[in-house]
Formats: C-alpha cells, sequence, structure tokens
C-alpha cells in the first residue's frame, strides 16, 4: 500500500491547500454559485445509518455534512450555492479519513447529476491547473476524459453479479470494498453512477428504471472524492427513508436524532436540484499525490 | 479472539490454519456505506503475500505462534542447526526455507525464530553482523579514496562488495538485509 509518510515542509504544505481552497472558490464563482456558510451545530443531523454525528451536550450534533441546510436555502430560492466546511463523524480515522474533515458542497438548481458529472470533472481540472506542477503526481493523467461506469456494469464484471432492486445491501459493500474499488483504475477519474434504489441515500430514483437511483461517486487515484445526486424532492419517500435509517441507527443501540420537520417541510419546493458534496482534503490528497489525509492538513489527528 | 479492530501491522492471525501476519492495513469506508478493514497478510509459512477485506467488528482467530531466541551451530548438507538457548534443545530448518539468510550464519550467532505447531516458520537475523573476510584480492595500495569496490568471501559464505582497501582475515560489519557491506571494525 505505501512506505512511510513523506515530510512535507509545513510553508509548503499549508501553501497547498491555499491554493486549492482558492481555486475551488474561482471555479463556482466563475459557474455564477454563491459562497454560503451555514451552521454547524445542528438540533437534528440526517440520519444516516453508516454515519455517526458527534453530540455536544446541551446543544445538539456537530455537522456530519451541510446537506439539509443547504437544501432548505435552495428551496428558498437561493440559486445555486456552495460551502467550503468542516465536517464531523464518530469513529473515522484512518489514511483516509480524519474525524473532523473539510467537505465542499455545492447545489445546482435546475441540473440532473449528468450535468453535475459534467461540471464535477471540470472543476478537478480546474483545481489540478492551479496547483503548482511539482505538486501533480506523474501516476494520474487528468488530460484522459474520466472513464464513467453504471455501477451494475462493474459488478458484473469485477464481482461477478449484478446487483439490481433486491439486491443484497451487506454483499454489495463487501464486494464494492474488496473487489470493485481495488480494481479501479488510478491513472485518471472514474465516474461511478445509478447506484441500487436500496443505496440512493437522499437520491431520486431513476425516473425509467426505480431499481436505481441518480447518484454517482467519483475516484481519482483510488481514492473515493465525491458523492454526488439528483436530490429527491419528495417529502413523503423522504420521511420514509429517514424512518428506516432511524430505525436501523436504533437497531445498532444508538439514540436516533429527532427527525428534521423544517427541511421535510421546505423539501416539496426544492424543484430540480442536483447536489454533490467533495472531500476537500482528499481531493488534495489526489491531486499532489499524498498518501495520508494528514498530509493535506495544517496538523494531523494524531498532532491536534 | 481478536476483533477487527485490534489490527495492527504484525499482528498474526490464523487463516484457512494458516498462520498470517499483517503487513499493512486500512481503515475504508465507503461515504455512505460500512466500515471495513482492508489488510495485507503475508503467509508466515510460504511467504506468499494476499489482500484481506475484514468486516467492522468480525472476529480473527491469533496464530498461536512463538518467537524463540536460537543459537546456529552448524549445517550438514542443507540442513541448518540452531540450539534453543533456553533449554538446549537443538532442531534444524532447510535451506529451502532459509533463502538468503543461509549464507550470512556464523557459528553461535543468535537470530529470531517464529515457530509455530512445533516447525520454524521463519527466521531473523540481526540488522549487522560482523564477519571476517576469508577470501578477496588483495587491496590496492593508494587506491582507498576511489570508492570503488571488489568481491569478497565472507566466512558465512556469503559473497560481498568490499572497498579496494580490505584484505583478508580483516572483520568487517554487514547488514544482513541487503549483503551490504557497512564498515571495517577492529577484532583481536
Amino acid at each position: 500500500m505505501h512506505g512511510p509518510a513523506t515530510p512535507r515542509p509545513t510553508r509548503a504544505r499549508l501553501a497547498l491547500r491555499a491554493r486549492g481552497l482558492a481555486a475551488v472558490r474561482s471555479f463556482l464563482d466563475t459557474h455564477g454559485s454563491l459562497e454560503v456558510e451555514t451552521p454547524l451545530l445542528l438540533r437534528a443531523p440526517a440520519p444516516e445509518r453508516h454515519i455517526v454525528a458527534l453530540p455536544v451536550p446541551g446543544a445538539g450534533y456537530l455537522a456530519a455534512s451541510p446537506e439539509l441546510q443547504m437544501k432548505r436555502l435552495v428551496a428558498d430560492g437561493s440559486g445555486p450555492i456552495h460551502q467550503l466546511s468542516r465536517s464531523f463523524r464518530g469513529g473515522e480515522l484512518g489514511r483516509h479519513h480524519h474525524p473532523e474533515f473539510t467537505i465542499l458542497e455545492w447545489y445546482l438548481p435546475g441540473a440532473t447529476y449528468r450535468e453535475a458529472m459534467d461540471q464535477t470533472e471540470a472543476l478537478v481540472r480546474w483545481v489540478a491547473a492551479r496547483l503548482s506542477p511539482p505538486d501533480a503526481p506523474p501516476r494520474l493523467d487528468l488530460d484522459r476524459p474520466f472513464e464513467r461506469h453504471r455501477i451494475a456494469d462493474l459488478f458484473e464484471r469485477l464481482a461477478g453479479w449484478r446487483p439490481g432492486a433486491d439486491v443484497d445491501d451487506e454483499r454489495f459493500a463487501f464486494d464494492l470494498v474488496d473487489k470493485v474499488e481495488p480494481a479501479l483504475p488510478r491513472d485518471r477519474g472514474v465516474l461511478v453512477h445509478d447506484y441500487p434504489a436500496s443505496q440512493a441515500s437522499l437520491a431520486r430514483l431513476c425516473p425509467g428504471d426505480p431499481a436505481y437511483a441518480e447518484r454517482f461517486e467519483l475516484y481519482l487515484g483510488g481514492l473515493e472524492l465525491a458523492n454526488g445526486f439528483t436530490e429527491l424532492a419528495d417529502a413523503a419517500e423522504q420521511r420514509a427513508r429517514f424512518e428506516r435509517e432511524r430505525t436501523a441507527i436504533a437497531a445498532q443501540g444508538r439514540e436516533p436524532y429527532p427527525l428534521d420537520e423544517r427541511f421535510l417541510a421546505a423539501l416539496p419546493r426544492l424543484g430540480l436540484c442536483t447536489g454533490v458534496a467533495l472531500g476537500f482534503d482528499r481531493l488534495l490528497m489526489a491531486l499532489a499525490g499524498l498518501d495520508d489525509i494528514g498530509e493535506s492538513t495544517a496538523f494531523r489527528w494524531e498532532e491536534v | 479472539m481478536y476483533d477487527s479492530s485490534d489490527i495492527r501491522k504484525n499482528l498474526k492471525i490464523l487463516l484457512d490454519g494458516q498462520p498470517y501476519v499483517v503487513v499493512d492495513f486500512q481503515f475504508v469506508k465507503p461515504g455512505k456505506g460500512t466500515a471495513f478493514t482492508r489488510t495485507r497478510v503475508k503467509n508466515m509459512i510460504t511467504g506468499a503475500v494476499l489482500d484481506k477485506t475484514f468486516r467492522s467488528g468480525e472476529k480473527l482467530e491469533p496464530a498461536e505462534v512463538e518467537q524463540l531466541s536460537v543459537q546456529y551451530m552448524y549445517h550438514e548438507s542443507d540442513q541448518y542447526w540452531f540450539m534453543d538457548t533456553s533449554n538446549y534443545e537443538q532442531f534444524a530448518i532447510g535451506e529451502a526455507q532459509l533463502g538468503d539468510q543461509a549464507k550470512f550464519l556464523t557459528e553461535n550467532l543468535v537470530v529470531s525464530v517464529t515457530m509455530f505447531k512445533g516447525q520454524a516458520v521463519d527466521i531473523e537475523l540481526p540488522t549487522f553482523i560482523e564477519v571476517q573476510i576469508t577470501k578477496c584480492e588483495p587491496g590496492v595500495r593508494g587506491d582507498t579514496a576511489s570508492g570503488g569496490t571488489k568481491p569478497a568471501t565472507i566466512s558465512s559464505g556469503a559473497l560481498i562488495q568490499v572497498p579496494f582497501h580490505i584484505n583478508e582475515n580483516d572483520w568487517v560489519k554487514v547488514d544482513t538485509r541487503d549483503g551490504r557491506y557497512v564498515e571495517r571494525v577492529n577484532k583481536r
């Protein structure tokens, strides 16, 4: 997998991040997006069975993502918006995970996930072009168009079976990590799309094929970098999915968070909209060839 | 039993009845998915390396291996004989299993051996050994600064590269990982 982390001079490490932040902002600004800031301290985080929002005694929870609040802004007519925000997730620590990390999240009202995939590809190239050339790892060739695959096709080829409407979530998760992800090309971007409906998260289902959802993920240099989808705008369906997640959270022995009724009330006004969440620290890792997320931040988690 | 959260480098586990050592591991968690630990493990008997993914919370069986400090004695055809210094028991390890390490074994050298079900599965030499040069061409006077090297045979049998100023019967320090000459040492 890799040798010991290369120590980077602190100034160069900080400069890489500063250039990356500036590049992300200039890209989205050029595309007519408005930078916003939403609360990091939440009363009702989105219930997701595999994401642990960290409780703050007497106050609520640290945001695991700014998703619900940003969708409320779009529903209220904000137009295209983006945010670079710190997010917090319990129990996630490793070479690609810090419990505190930076998410770039942006929303494109009127767009589907297809247009968002194009824009995500363009954003990666824009940022890469604005980092210093010595930062670019030779093994990543961004001149090549990103590969695009339906996830069912990848599974058929790499895991020997085709996930559909009745997918076994456990088996899907294991083979994704064990067979599919390790086999993805590392020298170019890969966009994986049309996830099984049970993996829809907050995505709408494909209008012509409800076995799959309009959701995509970006892989770059072998790293899972971004997750985007055409947003589900059906409040009843969203409530049902939240309840399923809350049941699963309770079954894990965790306290389910309160339902965000304000979000559910705003959802019918969202309309057609696509949102993308991108791990900004990992974007720097992929573009600069870093092996450990702690090399992309001013401090490693172990140093905090 | 170990749990997937116990996975660390050098953890020794049993897979399909064979002892494996973890050489690398990584916490993996797709954004919307469950957590796994992806590992690279090495078979302690065959040396074969494979990738293995464990589910979060999955149980792992420890490989009951024992580390012994043993002294090298002698070899007879392709069998290398060692003595357990704690109980004076002697046992042999085949040349095939020792591989390149065999040619760095000198009499009385203390090495670390990993035992699994009564069988030696891994041997670890000290990183540096001090050995005597048994055979090499004479040094060339005045050529000490040129940085060139010449082949030399050491008492354990390995052929290494040494600087020109090293002569037969000299003692030298050698890195057993790559057979590299480190320095000349004074021994009376």
